[in-house]
């Protein structure tokens, strides 16, 4: 793209170095585990060895003997604050701590508070728990038949079914399905998972009792909510809105799993609140692992009904969705599957049905977007899988199959037969980039001449549809706060700026891109301008960071802010220079008088004259607010293809080559974009090949190391190849698009996609990832191979 | 994630280390590397009321060749096995090994002797040292005493040390000409521990196997030494009829059990598929 302004500006396209690199790089960021307060006392939990059981005694006698411990909470003591149950963001109940039973293996049943963290760890092992077992419900399935043990015993309907969602119309899917050629089945399961941020969970607690203040230093993506959930939770404790402040400082990854309110916080702002100390609680890794929000786990029956020439007519999904033993999803409130029908993809189905049912089980809660914008993955890599699926059983190369099907580039903007608008899309111009790139017609050439010499190679490709911004206020609203963000900017009277948000960084750049976006509007260099996120006594109301809305709402918001303040400078420019604001022209960084271009004010002194020489009857300063109210989302898209070589004897699966073309409409900061783009391949990796949450037939969790829970380092990660077409989004004041999930949501079906193909001709359809070597050595001795 | 308490000890001579342990009995535990022990520790499924830390000892971490034997000291970092030129020369099926032991910064602190005196089937050494044909080397108060690799492992986490002795070397007989040997991995991922692993040690005449070495890692409760496949190759000229009759021996030996990584019977066949890989990369390497 074009860029208008120079690199000493450095707007909108310029791969501005991060401005949060030198604090990262030098081990000097402010993390929460960073604070440390006079008199601080510390807090950890005791933990439910069993998934489901019935407390019958918690003796902390030897605990509270332990010199430096100095109380043992559990939920009988919350429960005479009425504390002892917090809704979920999903309006379902959670416990802070259990006064009865235990729901699963790891789940918190006391805590204890001490004057260290070794003392806090001492009193927990000290903690007498007596639990009776009872019989735990593991799989989902189980859960919904007629004698399943019941999770959870508190609500009024005995019933393990949560909700039921459908979106669709049932009847012409049905009626389409029913006169079609060509009809395609598959049962696909995408594991639990767990996100895993490099920072754990945790919190800060500070109440302030001659303020009647409570200060809060939080691991949340999104300050500003949980502030609203603290001061409608505890309200009846005193603890009104205006005397809560929430603050987020650095955070070291989110990726979904730091947009839940976990039992620890609540623990330690109550622990503080009673105390008059502050508290800090920060989980470890197994803590983390075991308890907090999962994604994914949705068990899917998909079916595509298409004509003998591979063109696809109608899609069908039926998807049970494991929830642990509460809905701890963190969707929009009026979409329980989150965004799930997005799932006719790429493609331009006339028919489509989706329905999904919300299911309890004995195992943490959650259901959160994990780097993705709410159930997006789960959407995309059923089509992609389906997609390439249906192409081979009809013997139609997939690349040929995709591009017959896409939704073509004139349809936009496109209502899908779901109801979403895509904005807008060049679906085939992404593919044939990617192929281009990867020489795709030579890639199938070798990989007939190896099949000819027995080898197995396979060629994968997924062309996802991703959807992003949440969201337009007539939909999106968390507990019924509409999805909008905001932003405020000044300008100094030096022209330098400072510019607040309601989003909150993780890792994603902000500081770097929201300055880019407002130098890219302002002219102002972007290294004169602080962002400041996080912090709810200063940063203006937003809704938090998260599903890849970041850009398409606060970003919106800083350009949307930054035009009202180019407005007033016009009007002083336009003082200053005596001429009609008709007879200016802008150019980033400086109005000039049309036809006299010596006649200028920069915006430096344009910032200066707006508190010292204004026009009389304006106010004074130059700065301006906005919250953003986005009309649509923005749907990002790309093309990746895999290809992967097998080995026969051991069944590994090798990533030879990895091509990734996004388009994200126009880009902010192209670094941070591939960025972006480079840590998210490596996350849709990471569960095609080798993450789950596994729990045996107890519900005990398996995976609660590291060891166990595998996450992909430099060794396993293949050498990423990105490119990028860019189609701007039509309504989105900059034509940009969120980019932070696309590649987590694009990646797995590739890789999935480029295993079945090495082994389609031994009559293989599908192998639900992650894609062990123990389950590709399954199929090929299944299919009589070995090496 | 945090051990119980815990008294740390660090003499600074190998008498006095011993008489700690003479001292705390079993109550107290060596510390090399740490990179086992510390994370039990962490887990809770080791508490230690006495650590008795031997990293301030000198002189055991030397690499020497002498009397056609290569001495290894217990307290060598795997990433300096890795890096030895000794090793890299004359014992690649060491190279191998050191080099997929968990990951680069577990190989800076982990120690050869901790790898073996911890005991732990799982680890690589193990296999490579039965392979080999090893000895181990134990000091105590009352002495010195000489261990060979193969009788060295009693069971899952326990070897032929008592708690009074310390593994001060590992004893690796020079390889005769026409040897050669190579060290397999299977692994999900870097840092894990083997899926299956497989050390053959090779001496062959004029294309006659005149004696072989087998290990397993990971592959039952102790260190697994492929017997029957090492009887069944020495002697037989190496084909591929041969090498495949072999893998399928030692596939035979091995007693895995089921977990994440997969069946035991999936295991089992990784044994057999490694095998036949090694000895081929073995017969390879023969100089």
């Amino acid at each position: 793209m074009t860029m208008r302004t120079p690199p000493e500006i450095g707007g909108m396209g310029h791969s501005v170095p991060r401005k949060e690199d030198p604090r990262f790089l030098q081990g000097k960021g402010n993390y929460v585990d960073d604070v440390k307060l006079p008199g601080m006392l510390h807090l950890d939990i005791v933990r439910s060895p069993l998934a489901h059981a019935r407390i019958t005694s918690i003796n902390a006698e030897k605990a509270l003997a332990i010199p430096g411990v100095l109380a043992v909470i559990t939920g009988k003591d919350l429960e005479q604050y009425n504390l002892a149950w917090m809704p979920t963001l999903m309006s379902d109940l959670q416990m802070v701590l259990p006064v009865d039973t235990v729901k699963f293996d790891g789940q918190e049943v006391a805590a204890v508070l001490a004057t260290d963290r070794y003392t806090a760890a001492d009193g927990v092992s000290a903690v007498e728990v007596e639990y009776e077992p009872l019989e735990p419900v593991v799989n989902p399935f189980r859960a919904l038949e007629a004698d399943s043990p019941i999770v959870r015993e508190d609500k009024e309907e005995k019933t393990n079914h949560i909700w039921h969602w459908e979106a669709g119309d049932r009847s012409s899917t049905d009626r389409a399905f029913s006169r079609s050629a060509v009809t395609v089945k598959e049962d696909i399961y995408i594991p639990r998972i767990h996100v895993s941020s490099i920072e754990t969970c945790g919190c800060v607690a500070q109440w302030d009792a001659v303020q009647e203040k409570l200060t809060v230093w939080m691991t949340t993506q999104a300050p500003h909510a949980i502030r609203t959930v603290i001061a409608l939770v505890a309200g009846h404790l005193g603890l009104a809105e205006h005397k809560i402040r929430v603050i987020s400082p650095d955070i070291g990854g989110g990726f979904g799993g730091k947009v839940p309110v976990y039992p620890g916080y609540v623990l330690a702002i109550a622990a503080s609140f009673l105390t008059g100390h502050p508290v800090k609680w920060v989980e470890d890794r197994m803590e983390n692992l075991m308890a907090d929000s999962f994604a994914r786990d949705y068990h899917i029956a998909a079916e595509v009904a298409a004509r003998q020439d591979g063109t696809m007519e109608a899609l069908r999904i039926k998807t049970v969705a494991d929830h642990g033993y509460t809905d701890a999803a963190c969707n929009p409130s009026q979409f329980p599957a989150g965004l799930f029908h997005i799932c006719t993809g790429s493609y331009d189905f006339k028919d489509a049905f989706v329905e999904v049912d919300g299911v309890y089980t004995n195992k943490p809660p959650g259901g959160i977007a994990y780097r993705c914008s709410f159930r997006v993955t789960e959407a995309v890599y059923a089509v992609e899988r389906m997609a390439d699926i249906v192409a081979h059983q009809l013997n139609i190369d997939p690349a040929e199959f995709r591009m017959k099907n896409f939704v073509k580039p004139e349809s936009f903007p496109y209502r899908s037969v779901l109801g979403w608008e895509y904005d807008s899309g060049d679906y085939q111009g992404a593919l044939e980039r990617a192929m281009e790139i990867i020489d795709y017609p030579a890639l199938r050439r070798e990989q007939a001449e190896r099949r000819d010499r027995g080898e197995l190679m396979g060629i994968g490709i997924s062309s996802f549809t991703e959807i992003v911004g949440a969201g337009p206020s007539r939909h999106f609203d968390i507990l019924g706060i509409k999805m909008f963000d905001s932003a405020d900017i000044r300008i100094h009277p030096t022209g330098k700026a400072i510019a607040r948000f309601g989003t909150k960084s993780q890792g994603q750049g902000h500081e770097t891109t929201y300055a880019q976006i407002i130098a890219e509007e302002l002219g102002i260099p972007a290294s004169d301008i602080t962002v400041e996120e996080g912090d709810t006594d200063t940063a203006p109301y937003g809704l938090g960071t998260y599903a890849s809305r970041s850009t398409p709402t606060a970003g919106a918001a800083a350009a949307v802010a930054s035009r009202k303040i180019l407005d007033k400078a016009r009007t002083i420019a336009s003082y200053l220079l005596d001429v009609s604001e008709e007879d200016l022209e802008w150019e980033p960084g400086k109005f000039s008088v049309r036809g006299a271009p010596d006649r200028a004010r920069t915006i430096q002194e344009i910032a200066f004259a707006a508190y010292t020489d204004h026009p009389l009857g304006m106010e004074a300063g130059l700065e301006a607010h906005s919250s953003y109210d986005p009309p649509n989302l923005t749907y990002p898209f790309g093309s990746y293809i895999c290809a992967v070589d097998i080995d026969k004897g051991t069944g590994e699966v090798k990533i030879r080559r990895f091509v990734a073309v996004d388009d994200c409409g126009n880009v902010i900061n192209p670094m941070i974009v591939e960025g972006q783009v480079h840590g998210g391949l490596t996350m849709g990796l990471a569960p095609a090949l080798l993450e789950e949450m596994v729990y045996d037939e107890n519900g005990n969790n398996l995976t609660g190391t590291f060891m166990d829970y595998l996450l992909p380092t430099a060794v396993e990660t293949p050498v990423w190849e990105t490119d990028r077409t860019v189609t701007p989004s039509p309504h989105h004041p900059l034509g940009a698009k969120g980019i932070g999930e696309s590649a987590t949501v694009g990646a797995p079906a590739a890789i999935a996609n480029a295993v079945v193909d090495a082994l389609w001709h031994l009559g293989v359809r599908n192998i639900d990832i992650p894609i062990t070597s123990a389950k590709v050595w399954q199929a090929l001795r299944d299919a009589g191979v070995d090496e | 994630m945090i051990p119980p308490r815990f008294h740390y000890h660090a003499p600074a001579t190998l008498d006095a280390a011993l008489s700690l342990l003479n001292d705390y009995g079993p109550e107290a535990r060596v510390l090399a590397g740490g990179q086992s022990l510390i994370p039990l520790m962490k887990l809770q499924l080791a508490a230690p009321a006495h650590i008795v830390d031997i990293n301030r000892i000198p002189g055991l971490d030397a690499i020497t060749e002498e009397n056609g034997t290569l001495h290894i000291g217990s307290l060598t970092r795997e990433a300096a096995l890795e890096a030895s030129e000794t090793v890299r020369a004359g014992y690649a099926i060491l190279h191998d090994t050191a080099a997929v032991i968990a990951d680069p910064l577990v190989r800076n602190m982990a120690t050869v002797g901790g790898n073996l005196a911890h005991g732990d089937p799982a680890n690589d050494h193990p296999a490579t040292m039965v392979a080999l044909g090893a000895q181990v080397v134990a000091r105590s108060a009352a002495g010195e005493r000489v261990i060979p690799v193969a009788d060295f492992f009693e069971g899952p986490l326990a070897t032929a040390l008592g708690p009074g002795e310390i593994l001060t070397g590992i004893q690796v007989p020079q390889p005769p000409a026409g040897s050669g040997g190579a060290y397999l991995k299977l692994e999900r991922k870097v840092g894990d521990y083997a899926t299956a692993g497989v050390a053959v040690f090779l001496t062959v005449n004029d294309g006659v196997c005149q004696q072989a070495g087998i290990g397993l890692t990971n592959a039952g409760p102790v260190p697994v030494k492929a017997a029957s496949a090492e009887n069944f190759l020495a002697g037989q000229r190496l084909t591929e009829e041969t090498i495949r009759e072999a893998a399928r021996l030692a596939a035979q030996e091995a007693q895995p059990s089921a977990d994440l990584r997969g069946s035991a019977d999936y295991k089992r066949d990784m044994v057999r598929v490694l095998t036949g890989r090694a000895i081929r990369q073995a017969l390879e390497r023969v100089g």
